[in-house]
């Protein structure tokens, strides 16, 4: 999976704009790279990797992903799968909620206490599923 | 997503995830379809659009849309076009950073005060330039 390269996972979140989940999914993925897996983690551009950007491809080639999406439309785990491989793991966010007690979400464009909260959350779960996935570094 | 009874202007912003200028076009385009020019804009995933989904196909090229970019790479802009949208705008982020250079927005997750000030100064070219399309109707 690795090649033996340094131990970096790619996170790959949808660009979401249209819906609140997406908003999720981005600030989500953000908190991860940023806070929780600084140094285990990458992100992607999702358009730019669509859009067919060579060092993204490449490094989906090459690394594990992991998929985060708003919606069961999931752009990102599509895209990732079509262009360089199955994800080792997908997030959606949608069913994910489905199974937690949430709040009513806010708006998609400012994340309110209950929401954030919820993202945090979601941040957890990914962070959680890195973790797996540098357990099983080969 | 809706497709719109009347036409409207379309704005895509970037959705660049690694920098604040993609977050600034971001949170320009949110301003303009929620707030400053709430019934004559819509915003698309530019990602669902780059994957080929046809009901954002047929949107993007049955009406004008405008693209905001946060880095030279403009990602928005060329996937519109790739998917044979409308195109009648393009506005970058960095040209409204040339104009404030006293603005220095730097968090990405969520935007710092700069970031927002140069949002609004983008939002504000944004509705300016639907409002020229419109206008030429």
């Amino acid at each position: 999976m690795g090649k033996g390269r340094e131990k970096k996972v790619g996170i790959i979140s949808c660009s979401g704009e249209e819906c609140v989940e997406g908003t999720i999914s981005r600030v989500a993925t953000r908190l991860v790279l940023g806070k929780l897996r600084p140094n285990e983690t990458v992100t992607i551009c999702l358009p730019l990797f669509l859009a067919g950007g060579r060092e993204e491809r490449e490094f989906t080639r090459d690394y594990p992903t992991i998929t985060v999406d708003g919606c069961d439309k999931m752009c990102a785990k599509i895209a990732t799968e079509r262009y360089s491989g199955k994800p080792a793991s997908s997030i959606v966010v949608t069913d994910i909620l489905k199974n937690w007690q949430c709040p009513r979400l806010s708006s998609r464009r400012k994340l309110n206490d209950e929401t954030l909260a919820v993202t945090r959350k979601v941040a957890d779960r990914i962070a959680e599923e890195v973790d797996e996935v540098l357990r099983h570094w080969v | 997503m809706n497709q719109p009874t009347q036409k409207k202007v379309i704005v895509i912003p970037c959705s660049g995830i690694g920098k604040a200028f993609g977050s600034i076009s971001r949170d320009a385009t949110y301003e303009v379809t929620e707030k400053l020019r709430i019934d004559t804009t819509q915003t698309i995933c530019l990602a669902l659009l780059v994957s080929g989904d046809e009901e954002s196909l047929q949107l993007v090229r049955n009406n004008k849309c405008v693209t905001v970019d946060g880095c030279p790479l403009q990602c928005a802009e060329k996937n519109v076009k790739l998917a044979g949208g409308n195109l009648v705008g393009s506005l970058r982020v960095i040209d409204v950073y040339k104009e404030n250079r006293h603005l220095k927005p730097r968090s990405v997750t969520f935007l710092d005060p700069d970031g927002q000030q140069m949002a609004l100064k983008l939002a504000e070219r944004i509705a300016e330039k639907v409002d020229d399309l419109l206008g030429g109707q």
